[in-house]
């Protein structure tokens, strides 16, 4: 049940509306009443104390594999629920390659059924852009879009006919339906496992090379000018890749891109000892790659940063490194890993909760990401300097696979709400 | 933890053996002078000794090998070891058993070495990783990553031939791309301090950021051999055809083949090496194959001294650590 809620003290940052200053907070029947002083006869229930905190919208994860329908013994919508309110984040987008896939109506109300009931979280289910993913026959994006899609894509399987592409970009444009492509040439990558370089090749692991991306840009760039489709490209591993979006940016393509967070971090020399959790799909790729893509969201071409969680039983992960499944388990480390980029000197602080917040709204075209008076009151506080290590007490996600297990980071939510009710506290449990 | 500190304990004594790469020098000549001192064992009438009496090793093979499988048991047998030998290519993992619980179950059986050949890279460290602290692990192959007990009787046995590496000249030449052979030897020859490496193959079998791991990539073979002391010829699968990295074995063989005229633009007493088995016609001519420059035969004979050496010296860690 939402309540009356005052939140004192906090330093209130929201990049929409380009806030950064102290105020009061007052939260009644799901949204946001008044931003430093209350609306007339505000009593409130719950007094909840922000000083020396950080006060901002809700975050928005562009992609997130919560496991379920089809994969419950990895996790369930309901246990990743926890870790996305733990991490401050309030709406996901969950690609389409669930089992059932999300190609008719039925799975996107399943999963908002269970999103419901779970009620920590707000789900966007993404439709697939072809049946099945197949790549053959285009899905019903129309219908999709009335059960409340706003994107569609194909995730991680290949269209390989251009001819089909082509229809899908110029079918989704009809219905003014967001294309979001993880930009893949299944040829190109060639079952490898790792970025091909001088590390893959001293390792002797199957790489996969800067083309499988810059090739799959490509493709989609030219079709873009010829159908007129809204494509936004996910998680982005490269910095070749990048240019050609930067580019198109330039020349007034309707494209977007985001990045997952740890490509900001990690590159490969992180999987010089074959730790299966650094096994990731884009690979992590060279530091040059990490410095170019930090510059791209620095600079605006990258509007988005993306948790590109990925849960998974341990089993998945106990194996030789090119037979154990790609993926790290990120919902918590989305937001400590950036304020290490601020830390860093790469981003302002403003910047990168915009990347959090206002930057993916955008890109879907949500209301929300932002704290106005009137909007839905999805927010969450964080604690900018609290250090905590991801152990068995602190971690929510039922996915243990991160290289960060154990590791000390800085930056904590302390309190989640969604539509005005806490659905995180900090010590509560 | 990197793979060195994997392999060896804390007092530098080998643990594992999983890769070349990252062993000190010291030890890779400790391995061969080991080998060297054995080599009059599998010269006597009664050609065994004592050093192993007691131990079990187990060869798990989820890759199937004559060869390596064989003379990693004639070695472990010389040394008194009882051995077995486990084909899981047909076995356990086929029927759906996790490769964690195939080494869990053989561990209960208390055993004290595994000798270890896996398609998948990366699959001994693995092993390593999680086996019970007295296991060792010895790498026999894996993927395209290590076959660290193949480079290192290639590199004793160009030690018996030409001695000091420093002067030396080697041409590697063929499928680099695939060859976990090549990548072991690349690493022994470097640590051992030899003059030049050089790989020598079509673009589409070296792999990317080769010239990272201290070699020169020769696309031509003339040029390749130009004045080599050793030249080592690596296998080309058959499959290599079908997966667009060559045209056809005719137009492989006319190129990187390596035939007696060839041959004469390495150095007068070069040797030629070939970890085996050779397709003869394809990447060497028999003539050559079998020519007196050839030390193939050497190699194998070398391998069960060096494959005797290395689980010795990781079954000595063990003994250490136990009265310690």
């Amino acid at each position: 049940m939402s309540q009356r809620i005052r939140i004192h003290g906090g330093r209130v940052i929201d990049p929409a509306n380009q806030v950064d200053t102290r105020q009061d907070v007052y939260l009644a029947d799901g949204r946001i009443v008044g931003l430093g002083h209350p609306p007339e006869g505000f009593a409130a229930e719950l007094e909840i104390a922000a000083e020396g905190q950080l006060v901002c919208p809700g975050f928005i994860d562009l992609s997130a594999r919560l496991r379920e329908p089809g994969d419950e013994h990895k996790a369930t919508i309901a246990s990743e629920s926890r870790a996305a309110a733990a991490g401050g984040i309030t709406t996901v987008c969950m690609p389409p390659d669930t089992c059932p896939i999300i190609d008719t109506p039925a799975v996107v109300q399943l999963i908002q059924d269970k999103a419901a009931l779970a009620g920590q979280l707000r789900i966007q289910p993404i439709g697939a852009l072809t049946r099945g993913l197949k790549g053959q026959d285009l899905s019903e994006m129309s219908a999709l879009k009335e059960v409340g899609c706003r994107a569609v894509s194909n995730a991680t399987a290949p269209v390989a006919n251009t001819l089909v592409l082509r229809r899908a970009l110029e079918y989704a444009a009809s219905h003014d339906l967001l294309v979001i492509v993880r930009p893949e040439d299944r040829d190109l990558a060639d079952q490898g496992c790792a970025h091909e370089g001088p590390i893959a090749t001293r390792m002797g692991l199957r790489g996969i090379p800067y083309a499988a991306e810059t090739v799959a840009v490509a493709q989609v760039l030219a079709l873009i000018e010829h159908t007129g489709a809204r494509v936004h490209f996910a998680q982005l591993s490269s910095a070749r890749a990048l240019r050609s979006i930067a580019r198109a940016r330039e020349k007034g393509l309707p494209v977007t891109a985001d990045v997952a967070i740890h490509q900001l971090h990690l590159t490969d020399e992180a999987i010089k000892d074959f730790d299966a959790n650094t096994h990731l799909r884009p690979p992590l790729r060279e530091a040059s790659d990490r410095d170019a893509l930090r510059d791209g969201l620095r600079d605006g071409v990258i509007t988005a940063l993306c948790s590109d969680h990925q849960p998974h039983e341990p089993d998945a992960k106990l194996d030789a490194f090119p037979a154990t499944e790609p993926g790290i388990a990120t919902l918590q480390t989305l937001l400590p890993l950036t304020l290490a980029l601020v830390e860093a000197g790469t981003l302002t602080l403003n910047q990168a909760l915009a990347a959090l917040t206002s930057g993916p709204a955008a890109i879907l075209g949500l209301q929300s990401g932002l704290l106005s008076v009137g909007n839905v009151a999805d927010l969450c506080i964080f604690h900018p300097e609290q250090p905590w290590t991801l152990n068995g007490d602190t971690w929510l996600s039922e996915g243990r696979n991160t290289p960060y297990w154990g590791q000390t980071m800085k930056g904590r939510v302390t309190q989640t709400f969604l539509g005005g009710v806490r659905v995180f506290e900090l010590n509560a449990r | 933890m990197t793979s060195g500190d994997l392999q060896l304990d804390d007092r530098g004594q080998l643990r594992h053996f999983l890769t070349v790469e990252g062993l000190p020098r010291t030890l890779l000549e400790s391995i061969m002078d080991t080998a060297e001192s054995l080599t009059s064992v599998t010269e006597q009438t009664v050609k065994k000794v004592p050093l192993l009496r007691g131990k079990t090793i187990v060869n798990l093979f989820f890759e199937t090998s004559t060869r390596t499988r064989t003379t990693f048991e004639l070695a472990a047998k010389r040394l008194s070891a009882d051995v077995l030998n486990v084909n899981i290519a047909t076995s356990a993992t086929t029927k759906g058993e996790s490769l964690l619980d195939t080494i869990r179950n053989i561990e209960a059986m208390h055993v004290d070495m595994f000798v270890v050949r896996h398609a998948q890279s990366g699959a001994p460290h693995f092993i390593a990783r999680h086996v019970a602290p007295h296991i060792s692990v010895i790498n026999a192959g894996d993927g395209r990553h290590a076959h660290p007990t193949q480079a290192m009787l290639d590199v004793f046995t160009i030690r018996g031939h030409k001695g000091d590496f420093s002067q030396l000249k080697v041409a590697i030449v063929g499928d680099i791309l695939h060859s976990r052979v090549a990548r072991s030897e690349i690493h022994a020859l470097r640590t051992l301090g030899t003059r030049e490496i050089r790989v020598v193959g079509p673009r589409t079998l070296l792999p990317a950021g080769i010239e990272s791991l201290g070699v020169k990539p020769f696309y031509d073979l003339d040029s390749g051999l130009d004045g080599v002391d050793v030249i080592i010829m690596l296998r080309l699968q058959r499959e290599r055809m079908s997966g667009a990295f060559i045209p056809s074995e005719h137009e492989y063989y006319t190129r990187f083949g390596l035939t007696e005229a060839r041959l004469a633009r390495a150095k007068p007493d070069a040797i030629v090496m070939h970890p085996g088995p050779i397709n003869r016609g394809v990447e060497i001519d028999s003539k050559v194959a079998d020519g007196h420059r050839s030390v193939i035969l050497q190699q194998v004979t070398h391998g069960i001294a060096i494959r005797m050496a290395v689980m010795s010296m990781a079954m000595r860690h063990d003994a250490g650590e136990k009265t310690a």
